[in-house]
Order: C-alpha cells, then sequence, then structure tokens
C-alpha cells in the first residue's frame, strides 16, 4: 500500500504495470506505429537536408576555385559564368531547404493529430477507476505540451539531428583523408564529448522529467483554482490558493534551472571541445607545414572544413536535450496508452434483442483497488433482484456504497466478485455500447456539456443527433417529465448553449436537465442517483408524477434520501453494512426495521419540534 | 466593437487600430515583466557581447597561426605559434564558459519572468468576479494559463538567446564587411530591401494564423477538459464515438492552422537563404570586374563574400526567434486582455477595516440586474438583524441564490448598497470580509490533497485537533475515520470515492471552523441523508446561536430552526415573518409547510 501524504505521481501507485526501464531509443522507438506514413516523406525530407549542406558546402570551393583560377589571371570574362554558377547554386539551395520544410513539416502535424486523437480516445475508453486516480491537468499537459513536443522534434529535431550527425561522420572522414594526423586528433578530442553526452542523458532525463510532472501538477492547480473559484471566493482564499501554486511553480522552476544547468554543463563541452581541438591542430598543423608535410593550402582546405562541422557539433548539444525531452513526452504519452484498461468488451459479445429489463446484482462484491486490507468490502455480498418494470428504491447512509452499487450496473466500475446481470446476461458478457443502451444513469452531480439543451438531453440518442419530428416530440417528453420547462425561456429555447461554454444554470435546473437525458434515453431500465435533491418541494411533486408514468412501464434502481423519492418505488432496498439487509414496500420496512425508520425518517424530529414551537407561541 | 479585455478574443481580423491597441497591450505587459530583470538582461547581453567577440577571434588566431607562426617555425621559433595556440585554447575556455554561464543566466532570467507571469494571472483571475468566469468559461482561464504560457517559456527559452546572438553576429558581420569594401557593403545594403519586405510579409501574415492558432488550441483544451471532468457521464450515456468526432475535428482545425503556420516558413526561410545567395553572387559580380580591372584585391573579394554569406547564417535562427516570438504574441496578447478585465468586484481603494463584526447585514434600495439587463431583483430594503437566523424559501429561479451572492460580495448590486454593521460591502476590507461573511454553496468543491487540507481551508492555520473538532461537529468525523488513511486521506485519488454527501460534510465542517459573524448556507444540506442531516442541525442550532444565518433550502426541515422566513417568489420577497406565524397564515409559505409535512414518514 502506498502512503498517501507524499508528492507520488499516479503512474507510480499505478502499481498494475511494473516500470519498464527504457533506454531513450527504445522509447522513441515507439513512436513509430505513429510516424509510419510520414516515414518516406521525412526521408526525403532527410535527404533534402542533406543536398542542402552539401551544396552550401560546395559553394565555398566553387568560390575558392573561381578566386585562385580566373580571378587571379584577372580574366574578365570567366566572371559571368562564375556568378551564373553561385546563382545556380544559391537557388539550388534555396530550392532544397523549402523541399526539406515541404516535405517534413506538413507530416509532422499528422503524426501530432494522430497521436493526439489516440491519447483522447484512450483517455475516453479507460475506466472511470484510471480517472479517479489521474488529475486532468497531467492529461492535459500530456495532450497539449507533450505532443507539442514531439511534433516539433519529429519535424525538426530528429531530422536535424540526423542530417548533422551524417555531416559530421562525413566530415570526420574528409578531415582524415586531408591529414590522417591532424584528423585522429580531431577525433580524439571529440571522444569527451560522447563521454559528457552519456552522462547527460543520464541526469537531463530525470530532471526533464520531473520538470514535465510539475508542470502537470501545475496545470491541476490551476485547474482547481478555476474550478473550485466560488469556495476559494467565499472563503476569501485566493492569497492561501496563490501561495500553494506559487510553491509549486517555485519547484518547477526550481527544476528548470537544474535542467538549466545540465544545458550549460553540456554547452560547456560542446563549445569547449572544437575549440581545443582547433588549437592542438593549428599547433600541429603549423609544425607539420614546417616539416613539409602538409601545404599551407592543405592547412586552410583542413580548417575551411573543420569550420563547417562547427555548427552542427554546437547544434548536438539542444538537439539532444531536446531529443530527451522528447523521450520523456513519449513516455508520459505511453503512460496513458500503457495504463491496462480493466473494463474492456469480451471478444464475443452477447446480445439481448428484447431487453426485459430484469436487473438483479447475485453476490456482488467490490472494493477499490486502493482499500487496505483491514477494510471489508464496500459491497460485502449484495443480493437483490429488480423485476421487469419494478421501480426500487435503493436507500443507506451516506457512504454505504449506494452510488458505487449504481455504478456498477453501467459497468463504471466492475464487480470484484459475483454479478451483476441484465435479463440473466451478465453485465460483462455485453458489449458495453449495449449495456449502455440498455441502461441510463443520472448522477448526483449532473454534468452538462458544451452543448445546446437539445443535444445535452438527446445525448443517449444518437440516432435523433438529425432534427426529425420524432426527436422533438422525445425531447419535449423527456423535458416534460423533468418539468425542465424552463429551457423554453432561455435565450435561444432548446437551442442555447448550456454546459461550460455556455449559460450557466442553477444546480436544480441541471438536475432536471440531467434527469430528463437520461428518459429521453428510453432504457429498459434506468438507474437514478438521488435526481431530486436539488429540486424545490413544488418541482419536486411535479416531476415525481410525472416520473412516476415513465417508471410503470421501466425497470428502476432510484437511490433516495427522502420519503418523497422513496414514495416512486414499488419497493426499496435498504443498504447496510455492505449487505442490502431489508427489501419490502415502504410502509413494512418502517414498521419492521429499525435501521430503516432511522434512515428515511424525521417525522419524530418535526413532530417533536412543532410541539416545541407550539408550547414557545401558546 | 471592441477589444478591451478579452472581447472579441476570438476574432482573428483585427482592424489596424485594433490590433495596434492589442500589440500596446501586449507590450506594456512585456515591458512591466522585464522591468525587474532589466539588470540582469543587461548582465547577460554584456555576456553574449563578450563571448561573440571570443568567438569571432577564432578565426583570426588561425590567420595569424598561419601567416606568422609558420614562418617563425621554419626560423626555429617556436613562440608565436606557441602562444597563438594558448591565446586560441583561452579564448575557446572563456567563450565556453561565457556561454555556459550565460545559458544559466538567461535560464534564470526567463525563469524568473515566468513566474511573476504565472503569479499574476494566477492572482487576476482570483480576483475576477464570479460573473467573469461564468461567461469566460473554465476552459478558456485554463488555458490562458497552461498553453499560452507554454508558448511565452518557449520564446523565453529558446528565442531571445538566438535573437541577440543572431543580431550581435549580423551587426559584427555587417560591420567587418564595410570596413573590407564599401561597394560590397552597400550590395548588403541594398539586399536589406527585399529582406524587410519579405518580413514584413510574413509578419502580417503569421499574426493572423498564430492568433487562429491559440484560438484553435483553445477550443481544443475546452473540449477535452469538459470530457475528463464528466467522463461518467460520457461514459453513461456512449458519447465516447460522437466525442471522437468533435474532438477529431478540432484537432484537425488546429493541425490545420499550425500546418499553415509552418506553410509560411516553408516559404520564409528559403526566401530568406534566397536573398543571402543571390547577394554573395551579386558581391562576386561586382567585385569580379573590379577584380578583372585591379581595383579590388583577389583576397578583399574572397573575404567579402565569406563575410556576406555569413551576414545571413543566423537567419534561419532569427525566423525560428520569430516563429516563437509570434506565437508567445499571440499568447500575450489574450494573456493581456484577461489581465486587462477589471474585477466586476473590485477590492475597495481605501478599504474599512472591521476587526470584529456583528453581523448585520442591511440591503438599502438594492436592485440587481445582469449585464443584458435581465432584473434578477427589483429594488428591495432588507435588514437582518444580527443574531437572527433567516430561511430564505421560494422556488427555483425565485433569486434566492443571487440575493445570497450579494450577501457573500460575488456580484455587487447593480443599485443601492448591501452594508454590513454599517459598513458598505464594496468599502469592506476583503480579509475582514471574507472573515466575516461565509458562503457554502451546493457544489461542494474539494481540492486535490488530504481531507484534513480541505476542512482547514476554512481556516488555514488550524491545528489538527480543532479540524476534529470541526468534523466531529458537523458529523463527519465518522466516514473520514472510515477512509483508508483517515484525515490524511488524499480526496483526489478517491475523488469518487467521496460521495456527494460527503463532500458536503466536508464543506460543512470547512464553514465550521471559519467560524464566520455571518453564514450563507445555499442549499448546502441538499445531498445529505436523513441522520446526517439531524446532526448537521443539531450542530447548526449551536453554531449559529449568536451568529447571522441564511439559509437556503428546498427542505423545509432546515427552516425548523430559522428564527424568521422570507418567501421569494421572481425576485421580491412575498413574506416575511416568524415560521410559527406563516405556517399558521394561508399564505404561500404555509402551503408549501402542508405539502411538505404531508411527505415525511
Amino acid at each position: 500500500m502506498t502512503t498517501l501524504t507524499d508528492q507520488e505521481h499516479p503512474f507510480d501507485d499505478a502499481g498494475d504495470t511494473p516500470p519498464i526501464r527504457r533506454t531513450t531509443l527504445q522509447t522513441l522507438l515507439r513512436l513509430y506505429p505513429y510516424a509510419r506514413p510520414a516515414l518516406p516523406r521525412l526521408t526525403l525530407g532527410m535527404l533534402a537536408a542533406l543536398l542542402a549542406a552539401l551544396v552550401a558546402l560546395a559553394i565555398p570551393q566553387v568560390l575558392q576555385r573561381l578566386v585562385d583560377g580566373a580571378l587571379s589571371r584577372q580574366d574578365s570574362a570567366q566572371i559571368w559564368p562564375a556568378v551564373v554558377a553561385i546563382l545556380g547554386l544559391g537557388v539550388l539551395e534555396a530550392v532544397l531547404i523549402g523541399l526539406r520544410r515541404w516535405f517534413v513539416l506538413g507530416p509532422g502535424t499528422h503524426i501530432e493529430a494522430r497521436m493526439r486523437n489516440a491519447l483522447y480516445a484512450r483517455l475516453q475508453d479507460l475506466p472511470v477507476s484510471f480517472h479517479d486516480r489521474w488529475p486532468s491537468g497531467q492529461l492535459l499537459s500530456r495532450a497539449v505540451s507533450d505532443l507539442n513536443q514531439i511534433r516539433r522534434w519529429i519535424s525538426f529535431g530528429l531530422v536535424l539531428l540526423v542530417v548533422n550527425l551524417v555531416t559530421i561522420v562525413i566530415g570526420a572522414v574528409i578531415l582524415v583523408s586531408m591529414n590522417w594526423v591532424l584528423g585522429v586528433i580531431f577525433l580524439v578530442c571529440s571522444v569527451p564529448l560522447w563521454i559528457v553526452g552519456y552522462l547527460f542523458e543520464e541526469k537531463y532525463s530525470v530532471v526533464a522529467r520531473r520538470s514535465q510532472d510539475q508542470a502537470g501538477d501545475l496545470a491541476t492547480a490551476v485547474e482547481e483554482s478555476v474550478h473550485g473559484i466560488r469556495v476559494l471566493k467565499a472563503f476569501g482564499r485566493g492569497s492561501f490558493a496563490l501561495k500553494n501554486f506559487s510553491a509549486q511553480a517555485e519547484s518547477l522552476r526550481g527544476t528548470e534551472i537544474e535542467k538549466a544547468r545540465a544545458i550549460a554543463g553540456i554547452w560547456l563541452w560542446l563549445l569547449l571541445v572544437p575549440d581545443v581541438a582547433f588549437a592542438l591542430c593549428l599547433v600541429a598543423g603549423v609544425w607539420l607545414a614546417s616539416q613539409g608535410e602538409l601545404t599551407v593550402g592543405g592547412l586552410v582546405a583542413f580548417f575551411a572544413t573543420a569550420t563547417v562541422l562547427r555548427w552542427p557539433v554546437e547544434s548536438i548539444g539542444f538537439l539532444l536535450s531536446m531529443t530527451f525531452d522528447t523521450r520523456t513526452a513519449t513516455d508520459r504519452f505511453f503512460d496513458v496508452l500503457d495504463a491496462p484498461n480493466t473494463i474492456t468488451d469480451p471478444e464475443h459479445p452477447a446480445t439481448i434483442d428484447h431487453p426485459q429489463g430484469r436487473l438483479a446484482f447475485e453476490d456482488v462484491h467490490f472494493r477499490y483497488p486502493d482499500s487496505p486490507d483491514r477494510f471489508p468490502d464496500l459491497l460485502d455480498g449484495i443480493d437483490l433482484v429488480l423485476e421487469p418494470g419494478e421501480t426500487m428504491a435503493l436507500v443507506g447512509l451516506t457512504g454505504s456504497g449506494k452510488s458505487t452499487l449504481t455504478a456498477l450496473t453501467t459497468r463504471l466500475y466492475d464487480v470484484t466478485a459475483g454479478a451483476v446481470t441484465l435479463d440473466g446476461v451478465d453485465v460483462r458478457a455485453l458489449g458495453r455500447e449495449e449495456l449502455r443502451r440498455h441502461l441510463a444513469m443520472a448522477f448526483e452531480d449532473a454534468t452538462l456539456f458544451s452543448a445546446s439543451v437539445r443535444d445535452n438531453v438527446l445525448l443517449g440518442r444518437p440516432e435523433w443527433a438529425e432534427r426529425s419530428g420524432d426527436a422533438d416530440a422525445a425531447l419535449e417528453e423527456a423535458l416534460q417529465v423533468a418539468q425542465a420547462g424552463f429551457v423554453h425561456e432561455l435565450p435561444q429555447g432548446v437551442d442555447t448553449l448550456v454546459g461550460e461554454e455556455g449559460m450557466s444554470l442553477s444546480g436544480g435546473q441541471r438536475q432536471r436537465l440531467a434527469l430528463a437525458r437520461a428518459v429521453a434515453a428510453k432504457p429498459a431500465v434506468l438507474v437514478l442517483d438521488d435526481p431530486l435533491s436539488a429540486l424545490d418541494v413544488d418541482t419536486e411533486s411535479l416531476v415525481e408524477a410525472a416520473l412516476r408514468e415513465v417508471l410503470a412501464s421501466t425497470t428502476a434502481l432510484v437511490v433516495a434520501h427522502r420519503p418523497s423519492t422513496v414514495m416512486l418505488a414499488d419497493r426499496v432496498a435498504l443498504l447496510e453494512g455492505g449487505r442490502i439487509t431489508a427489501v419490502g414496500r415502504h410502509s413494512d420496512l418502517l414498521r419492521q426495521s429499525e435501521h430503516y425508520k432511522f434512515v428515511i425518517s424525521s417525522l419524530e424530529d418535526e413532530e417533536r419540534r412543532e410541539s416545541a414551537r407550539k408550547g414557545v407561541t401558546l | 466593437m471592441s477589444v478591451t479585455g478579452v472581447e472579441g478574443e476570438e476574432r482573428s481580423n483585427f482592424s489596424a487600430a485594433e490590433s495596434k491597441q492589442i500589440r500596446a497591450r501586449s507590450l506594456r505587459l512585456l515591458g512591466s515583466l522585464l522591468a525587474p530583470v532589466r539588470w540582469p538582461v543587461i548582465a547577460a547581453m554584456l555576456i553574449v557581447v563578450l563571448s561573440t567577440v571570443a568567438q569571432v577571434a577564432g578565426p583570426a588566431l588561425i590567420a595569424y597561426g598561419i601567416d606568422q607562426g609558420l614562418p617563425a617555425l621554419l626560423d626555429q621559433d617556436w613562440f608565436p605559434l606557441a602562444a597563438t595556440g594558448v591565446v586560441y585554447l583561452l579564448t575557446g575556455v572563456i567563450g565556453a564558459g561565457l556561454i555556459a554561464w550565460y545559458t544559466l543566466m538567461s535560464a534564470r532570467i526567463s525563469q524568473g519572468v515566468l513566474i511573476d507571469l504565472r503569479k499574476r494571472v494566477f492572482l487576476h483571475t482570483q480576483r475576477l468576479s464570479l460573473e467573469f468566469h461564468e461567461s469566460y468559461t473554465s476552459g478558456r482561464i485554463i488555458s490562458r494559463q497552461t498553453s499560452d504560457l507554454d508558448a511565452i517559456r518557449e520564446l523565453l527559452d529558446s528565442g531571445i538567446n538566438q535573437l541577440v546572438q543572431g543580431l550581435l553576429y549580423m551587426t559584427f558581420t555587417a560591420i567587418a564587411l564595410f570596413a573590407l569594401d564599401g561597394m560590397s557593403g552597400l550590395v548588403l545594403f541594398g539586399s536589406l530591401v527585399p529582406l524587410l519586405i519579405l518580413t514584413r510579409w510574413f509578419q502580417v501574415r503569421s499574426q493572423t494564423l498564430f492568433r487562429q492558432s491559440r484560438t484553435a488550441s483553445a477550443s481544443l483544451i475546452v473540449q477535452f477538459v469538459e470530457t475528463m471532468t464528466g467522463i461518467r457521464a460520457v461514459k453513461a450515456f456512449r458519447a465516447e464515438k460522437r466525442n471522437e468526432k468533435v474532438f477529431g475535428e478540432l484537432v484537425e482545425d488546429y493541425r490545420k492552422v499550425n500546418g499553415r503556420v509552418i506553410q509560411l516558413f516553408g516559404i520564409f526561410d528559403p526566401g530568406l537563404v534566397l536573398i543571402g545567395n543571390v547577394a554573395v553572387a551579386v558581391v562576386l559580380l561586382v567585385g569580379g570586374f573590379r577584380v578583372a580591372d585591379g581595383q579590388l584585391a583577389i583576397g578583399a573579394l574572397l573575404a567579402a563574400l565569406l563575410y556576406t554569406r555569413r551576414f545571413f547564417d543566423p537567419m534561419e535562427d532569427m525566423a525560428m526567434f520569430y516563429n516563437s516570438y509570434q506565437s508567445a504574441a499571440a499568447a500575450l496578447e489574450k494573456i493581456s486582455g484577461v489581465l486587462e478585465e477589471h474585477p466586476g468586484v473590485p477590492d475597495p481603494v481605501a478599504p474599512v477595516d472591521l476587526w470584529k463584526a456583528r453581523g448585520q447585514v442591511s440591503f438599502d434600495q438594492v436592485s440587481f440586474a445582469y449585464q443584458s439587463d435581465r432584473v434578477i431583483l427589483p429594488r428591495f430594503d432588507l435588514t437582518l438583524p444580527a443574531g437572527q437566523t433567516i430561511a430564505l424559501v421560494g422556488s427555483t429561479g425565485a433569486g434566492k441564490s443571487t440575493l445570497a451572492k450579494l450577501m457573500a460580495r460575488f456580484y455587487d448590486p447593480s443599485d443601492g448598497r448591501v452594508s454590513l454593521d454599517g459598513v458598505d460591502l464594496r468599502d469592506l476590507h476583503p480579509k475582514d470580509l471574507r472573515r466575516a461573511i461565509v458562503m457554502v454553496t451546493q457544489e461542494a468543491y474539494l481540492f486535490s490533497g488530504s481531507v484534513a487540507d480541505n476542512i482547514a481551508i476554512g481556516k488555514p492555520d488550524a491545528t489538527p485537533a480543532e479540524i476534529v473538532a470541526a468534523a466531529r461537529a458537523v458529523g463527519a468525523h465518522d466516514f473520514i475515520e472510515g477512509l483508508p488513511s483517515g484525515y490524511d486521506t488524499d480526496v483526489n485519488k478517491r475523488g469518487g470515492r467521496v460521495s456527494a454527501g460527503q463532500r458536503q460534510l466536508i464543506s460543512f465542517a470547512r464553514a465550521f471552523l471559519a467560524d464566520p459573524a455571518v453564514l450563507i448556507l445555499d442549499e448546502a444540506t441538499s445531498s445529505l441523508d436523513i441522520p446526517s442531516e439531524r446532526l448537521v442541525q443539531q450542530a447548526l442550532q449551536t453554531l449559529l446561536a449568536d451568529r447571522t444565518a441564511v439559509i437556503i433550502a428546498h427542505r423545509l426541515s432546515t427552516v425548523a430552526i430559522a428564527d424568521r422566513v422570507l418567501v421569494m417568489e421572481h425576485g421580491r420577497i412575498v413574506e416575511d415573518g416568524t415560521p410559527a406565524d406563516l405556517i399558521a397564515g394561508t399564505g404561500r409559505f404555509a402551503q408549501l409547510h402542508a405539502a411538505w409535512r404531508e411527505s415525511l414518514v
């Protein structure tokens, strides 16, 4: 069991994936499936870049030849052809650079888009337990910053890294072939670079990962400060939140500076080593020239070529750090993609053609994976059957597991033992899509999406995404049941945008729309988690009256805190200590079960209070 | 149309005047960010100048080594060569050391600027009114603080470095060329004309595109965050496929905008190379004939050609800089827009202290309407004496929450004044206001961190004992003890585990701990079960004994502990009296109470 006070990250305590230590190369190779369609163009781009580099190398050569030849003979007739040649090479270089960009950069954006869509799809597929564990800021920073980083590396870093390394190798071969003594000095001098580069990876990868994780934490802090703005304002804790945020921002700054220190370290070597090599080669070269082993022209040519290699060598520093940043980003991307999906469709899903709506819990056990051993299962052997068309109220104390039990029906979580069956079929044997078509839920905290009222209500009926008579009728009916007529008074009626991006609605209004959504789905089984908690008494009784008709023909499991909600039900199940301890009609349970009376009845309190009040007024 | 604040930020077609206004405010922001670090910036620039000099010295030293060292060595004189080698080594060490130092220094500067900006945006976001948050939406404010700040970080990380070095390099090279051969210098000067035209074209085109890119990425973020926060509903209603389509389209929009930006570079970058290479050819042409005429030395022409070419070397880096600059500028525009927003509920200029509030709240001639002229509360007067417990009753949309929000100064009234102990809330020092008046809402938001941390929001310096006492008082202690790590349980990781009722209990404990003079409960018990509510009510009776309280609740059980009931309808208070009087009457409240009484068992 993990301790809970430390600053760990979700992937550390996921527990289900033993961390595989991959090398940077192995990690980056995992991008291959996404990059594969772009590989031909990437290769062509590298080729263009290489050719451009060669042309750039050739221009000074041509110039030197020209200057040494024609111009030294003061032959003005040779000037025009030379200018044309230079111009031609110049245009060619520009064209090749344009080609490189054209080849490489377009596909880069496609890779990024592909990965972003894959990440999103995966996140939607992963079970709720995954999302419980991962703050959405961490997910957001993966979807945006990390994928941007990967795109830039593929279309820029990778290409330059390959081209520059090839240029360095070609240059080194040329240097050795020009003069093997100087060439070897140059090569030997570069050995520390490889050592430093290796050490750099060790150090930098760790810091880079930490920095990206901290950036994700910071994004989470930002998100919370925005989503929790009402609480922060209510308690005047803006500056307190700022203090926490600042502390996190400060630690990110610390990491970034540590990162800069590592980069400064490798920069130092990358700049120093060529200079040392140059100084040694200068002394050795001049000595060789004095010995007649080397011409002055050869010496100049050696330094000219070595100079060309300087930029590629220096660029290795930021290309390496970019590569390691990308490795980290890739790791973080695959943290999500590799997360095991514990709730998947069966290989050969069963189907229910004409659902009757018989929902049964058979010795259902459930415990959250991080629940300590000393605790019993939260749901410890639930046996309960809802006959087709029956409405069952589920009553129990706050925290007794009612919401968890409802979540098991649509497989937001899976049972840890036993089974939930629909018409005799284990819900795990059905495809999730089908299961959730048969079963619709309204949640305690009503979530609306940034879409029109209409789209929000008809969310469970994709076939009605287009406007039609049927769709309008169904929409109207659902709104009627949920007493959500207020939407017609909104600026654009049912087309008014609600949710994050739209009109802000009150808790009661949101709850009614969420209820309308569940009703509009016309499922075989309705699961309603305390669906009326935010409604006022008048509205509540109206909703109840309308809901009664719907429930007459639909199997329903209704979590209830209030007697009024219980009244909707044919039978009531009492959840206590992880088991159903009583099932029966409301009036029977009131007589038979002390616990039930304790949970649901406030009549006595009220009578006591009333008599007290009368005593005062009399 | 206006472009003040965040208005019009989704547009990308600004008029010249609007662009100017936006650019001016971005620059002001940038200036104010750089002002505190101006000395480190100047120092960093000096380091770059020195290191560039050290770098430029290299070729000259090689030339010296060959020209002077070789003849000397032939005379068996090692000194010039050895000295050159040593000096070369020294300049190398100094140059590399300076660059490394600069790298670290610029990281310090840019991180300093960044943290400054982060804090400013964060604090300003917190200051902005709820009304702003409700209309601007959380997704956008989040993307301002995440992806837009990323863009600025990129500029600071790589951009400035490139700009400074590039500019210096070009300046030095140009000076050297003019000194060498004025004619070639003029050619270089001439090449600046197409260079400026190209850059200007790029600037105008890319500005629009980068703005579109920021907007596209914000839409992407909104959709992403919404899906992840509403993942249960997404799954339960099988919205995955449709979401994938919507998100896919947003990704494609973003990709296209990005692609267009990149295409622009595909023209700009080779364009730069072309201008440079043509300039080389022209210098060769002009110089070649002069060499043929004997007016120019060959060596000078060769040097002129190399300098001309080198002049354009940093241009690609500069283009990269411009890339990150444009992206950051677009981000800065949006951020400066948010920072320009005036808090709708501003802090007082001359705050009045109220060390010990008694808790009398008065509404004098108050009315409230949203900007859209929808009048929510018509003009009214109301006094809540200190220590009174008031129940606010009425159907949804009657204006109860608005009244409560005016009391908590989430909004300011459109007209009239709300005062606490005679002090206008608008003049009250924020610390005193928030200490005196606390509002608990139905959406009991929990922050990541432990349960104890969340309760401590009510009083950040609370001792563990106080926290436990508060939890005990509202009846939250038992369930908290039952969590895997008790008070230290991280609510974020177990967010799915803490039920809505439990969240409400935690937020109750928060309010209990805060111990305000005025407590506003807006549907704060809606998700509690009856036993929990019973406990909360008992707690409230002790808690509310000596303080002013406003309770909004649909369940009239909560109303029972009130001294006074206000019934609201369509923004007006239609009944006002003690519960007993109203129940005994025949008014709205009597009906509500009868219906509710009926529903009890």
